[in-house]
């Protein structure tokens, strides 16, 4: 009845996972009862879980983000203090709990946070900055959120229920395989990642949709925020990559419920394929996350500079630079391989190339700063913050290209230390410069900038701390995935990584109580007129929060920097453009479909990992169900009347007005 | 086909989403996306053809594509797909006529092509797995099953659309979110044919050649 489930698969024994998860249950039960008594259910449920507003699934996706980084955060705690402990002794995590944990850190940090966090960020700002009112597909996007979500949810319930994989955060086979890895770990990895990756394909999709046939009247190639442009290649490349993860995970799904012999040792099977297959998606993946970072430097940094982009030509050439070459540096992940001196020096030479359009980008970013009347905020230190730490964990990077160096620092803290430099300091330090940025437009007021640059002092500092140590340790010879070591020369940076990790928590720390603080304080920080930081780009011209429809009348786009170019003539004859002609506007229903889809993928994806077959057909038949459904309904759009626009739009415009006449819109 | 003949259309855009003129019409927009996936899909393919092309020679001692493979059934399945992908066109034809009538009957005629496709796929698979030929034999195979078997999953993913598309004329009409629906389908329907095409070519021609 229930296949491979029994009691046995919950850990009574061990106190670590058993305690944490009855923790997190409990407080999701304290929230969900009291969301109920405060009678916030049909709230939520209308407003935002069926929501399909690009806006609200861009706040949701975020917040996903970092709940899930505070889980992948708590693994790296465990893993640093296991290892300050570990110094000829066991340490309190036996090896294959530890092990699962840093597998567990890996495949949240990339998949569930630094994921959702870029594409939360896109959902939010892309059509705002493109000048529509939704993206293309907007349900599908509601689907691709939810199926993101279940994705997380069940590599959380592998906490409790069984156990994770133990192989890394990527499986390599043939170790992922049955006959080494008996257990439902690599299973919960497997289907977890198909669930969410399908989930992203259609993100991928809807996104290339939307900025390739959907902007305002007059947004040509050469007019686009350079976050749409950064946006458009990361979608292109989820397009063009995860296809590559599915197949593989699926040859591994078959390899384990069916015998199949992809990459097992026996009957002519080949591990090494599926390190090829999975660079062959992992390291365009690396570009997926970091070519959203880098338009939020961009805007962030020509914001905050009052300039615009320097070179920004150069910046959109730089990015369709990269995103093609990502396709082509994928077996430096794996230079050991064998494959001889010519493919590891081509494929070494062309993990060196790449770096160049990076390089180009930081000094398009530098000559932006460059003579500008630079505000420092805490948005723009972390873009100062990452500039500097970005450099030094390319460097390491072109380190790393050249194949003999490779050979010894492979799979080593070098390595770790490189990866952390580069995601650490380019993704999150992005997301956190995005958020701070964008925060204003989605919520209508301000987060407390004096907590703000706090934490980001900590995290700054915290970083350093934390992953300059891991550098030596490498070279030490230190490899990577350690449960315990006898080398004395290694304990003192393995404490001071220690000791870096717990700065990073007080930024965490201080992350929260800045957006608490902030809540709180909200009136005071009111965004009034929508423009707080006298932005340059289309989603600063309409008001904060932005109403569903985002914008009264589609804006007529005639020049880079639209809404500046809008606002100096604003300024100049101190007066705002004339009222626009109003008139009613579609915007499309909520729908429970990405939420049910979700629910019948999660209870699909759980019997698999637990061999429960009836609930496994139960669960595709809901599914098909569920868009047959979907199909038959007859209405799709809500009409708002001409007038509610009028009265929302003048509201906005009589702040604005207003912002103008005191001086400062 | 002209949009006006119908009252409850929406107004035709012009734009073609290059900038000018703002958002593109949505049956642009629909067929874009569509597109979008179906290079997505293609892309998979081609994951699986890799993975084929690098364990064709792996027989782990069992039999090759050269003793297994039977290009007369390949033959009868590939004359039935593009037969189907054929009629699959007509029912565009009846759509874009509005005629109820000739839609129902192409779609059934495609679904049933698809149909003996699908079966005799079956019936192929179920004679290699008799002669102990399965997937979990070697390398080779589990690589062939997972190929051919992806395909087949497509087709038989498209009959249940199929089924769905014909039930959603008969009940609502040629409305026009249904017709971009179609649209869709029938793109998918043409791309299952042209990836049907590479398996038969580098599958099964070349297997039974080398």
């Amino acid at each position: 009845m229930l296949g491979k489930l029994t009691w046995q698969a919950i850990p009574f024994d061990q106190p670590i996972p058993l305690a944490a998860s009855a923790l997190v249950a409990l407080a999701m039960c304290a929230v969900l009862v009291w969301v109920a008594v405060k009678g916030y259910v049909p709230y939520l449920w209308r407003e935002w879980i069926t929501s399909v507003d690009h806006k609200r699934i861009g706040v949701m996706y975020c917040l996903l983000a970092l709940v899930m980084l505070l889980r992948g955060f708590i693994d790296a705690l465990m893993m640093r203090s296991q290892q300050a402990l570990a110094f000829h002794a066991a340490g309190y995590l036996p090896p294959e709990h530890y092990d699962q944990i840093f597998s567990a850190h890996g495949t949240i940090m990339i998949f569930f946070v630094a994921m959702p966090f870029v594409i939360g960020l896109m959902n939010f700002a892309v059509p705002l900055q493109l000048g529509i009112r939704d993206v293309a597909f907007p349900t599908m996007n509601s689907v691709s959120f939810w199926l993101t979500a279940a994705g997380a949810l069940l590599v959380c319930i592998s906490l409790i229920i069984g156990e994770f994989a133990r192989t890394g955060w990527l499986p390599y086979p043939p170790l992922s395989e049955l006959a080494y890895s008996p257990g439902v770990g690599v299973d919960y990895y497997l289907v977890a990642l198909q669930i969410s990756g399908v989930g992203t394909l259609m993100t991928g999709i809807n996104f290339v949709t939307t900025i390739l046939k959907m902007r305002a009247p007059g947004m040509r190639y050469t007019r686009m925020p350079i976050f749409c442009w950064t946006s458009l290649a990361a979608n292109l490349l989820i397009v063009a990559a995860f296809p590559i993860l599915t197949a593989t995970l699926a040859m591994l799904l078959l390899d384990r419920y069916f015998g199949f012999h992809f990459f097992t040792n026996e009957a002519g099977g080949s591990p090494m394929m599926f390190v090829n297959l999975i660079w062959a998606w992992g390291h365009p993946e690396v570009y997926i996350l970091i070519l959203p970072a880098f338009g939020v430097f961009s805007e962030v940094t020509s914001t905050f500079s009052g300039k615009p982009l320097f070179g920004y030509r150069s910046m959109v050439i730089a990015t369709m630079a990269i995103c093609l070459l990502s396709f082509t540096v994928w077996l430096h992940h794996f230079f050991t391989m064998g494959a001889g001196a010519d493919v590891n020096g081509f494929f070494g030479i062309m993990s060196m190339i790449i770096a160049v359009p990076t390089g180009v980008k930081i000094f398009n970013w530098l000559f932006t700063m460059y003579r500008g009347r630079i505000r420092l905020t805490s948005t723009m230190l972390w873009v100062i913050g990452f500039i500097v730490t970005f450099v030094i964990g390319g460097m390491t990077g072109v380190l790393l290209a050249v194949p003999p160096a490779d050979f010894v620092l492979h799979n080593s803290l070098f390595l770790v230390a490189h990866f952390h430099n580069v995601v650490i300091g380019g993704v999150l330090f992005g997301a956190f410069a995005g958020s701070a940025y964008w925060f204003p437009k989605a919520f209508g007021f301000t987060l407390d900038e004096r907590l703000g640059k706090a934490a980001f002092w900590f995290w700054f500092v915290g970083f350093y701390v934390a992953f300059m140590p891991l550098y030596v340790l490498g070279i030490l010879g230190m490899t990577r995935r350690m449960q315990h070591f006898d080398q004395p020369e290694w304990r003192p940076w393995v404490l001071i990584a220690g000791l870096g990790a717990l700065l990073i928590l007080c930024g965490i720390a201080l992350q929260i109580t800045q957006l608490l603080v902030s809540i709180r304080t909200r009136e005071q920080r009111r965004d009034t007129a929508g423009d707080p930081w006298d932005g340059r780009t289309l989603e600063w011209s309409t008001a904060s929060p932005p109403p569903s429809f985002n914008f009264a009348v589609l804006p007529q786009v005639t020049q880079v920097d639209s809404y500046w170019g809008v606002k100096v003539k604003a300024r100049e004859a101190r007066r705002l453009a004339d009222e626009p002609e109003y008139e009613s506007i579609e915007v499309p229903r909520h729908s429970a479909t990405g939420f049910i889809t979700a629910f019948f993928a999660t209870a699909t994806g759980f019997a698999m990992i637990w061999h429960i077959w009836w609930l496994v057909a139960l669960g595709l038949v809901g599914a098909y169900a569920t868009f047959v459904v979907f199909a038959w309904r007859d209405v799709s759009e809500t009409r708002i009347p001409a007038a509610a626009v009028a009265r929302i739009d003048r509201a906005n415009r009589a702040a604005r007005a207003h912002a103008l006449q005191g001086g400062h819109a | 086909m002209s949009a006006a003949m119908h009252a409850n259309e929406e107004p035709v855009s012009a734009a073609k989403g290059h900038g000018e003129g703002g958002p593109a019409d949505r049956r642009i927009i629909v067929g874009y996306g569509f597109w979008i996936f179906l290079l997505s899909d293609v892309i998979m393919f081609a994951s699986l053809f890799a993975a084929f092309a690098v364990l064709s020679n792996a027989t782990s001692g069992g039999p090759s594509g050269r003793e297994l493979f039977d290009l007369r059934t390949v033959a009868v399945e590939t004359g039935c797909l593009l037969a189907s992908s054929f009629v699959c066109g007509m029912a565009s034809l009846a759509v874009q006529q509005r005629s109820q009538k000739w839609t129902q009957i192409a779609l059934l005629c495609t679904g049933l092509l698809g149909l003996t496709f699908i079966l005799l796929e079956i019936h192929e698979f179920a004679r290699l797995v008799a002669r102990g030929a399965g997937p979990t034999r070697s390398a080779f195979l589990s690589s062939f099953f997972t190929l051919v078997g992806c395909h087949g999953l497509h087709v038989t993913a498209g009959l249940l659309w199929l089924g769905t598309m014909m039930a959603q004329f008969w009940a609502k009409g040629f409305r026009q979110t249904i017709r971009y629906r179609f649209l869709c389908f029938s793109l998918f329907w043409h791309a299952l044919d042209i990836i049907w095409v590479a398996i038969f070519s580098l599958v099964y021609l070349v297997g039974v050649s080398s």
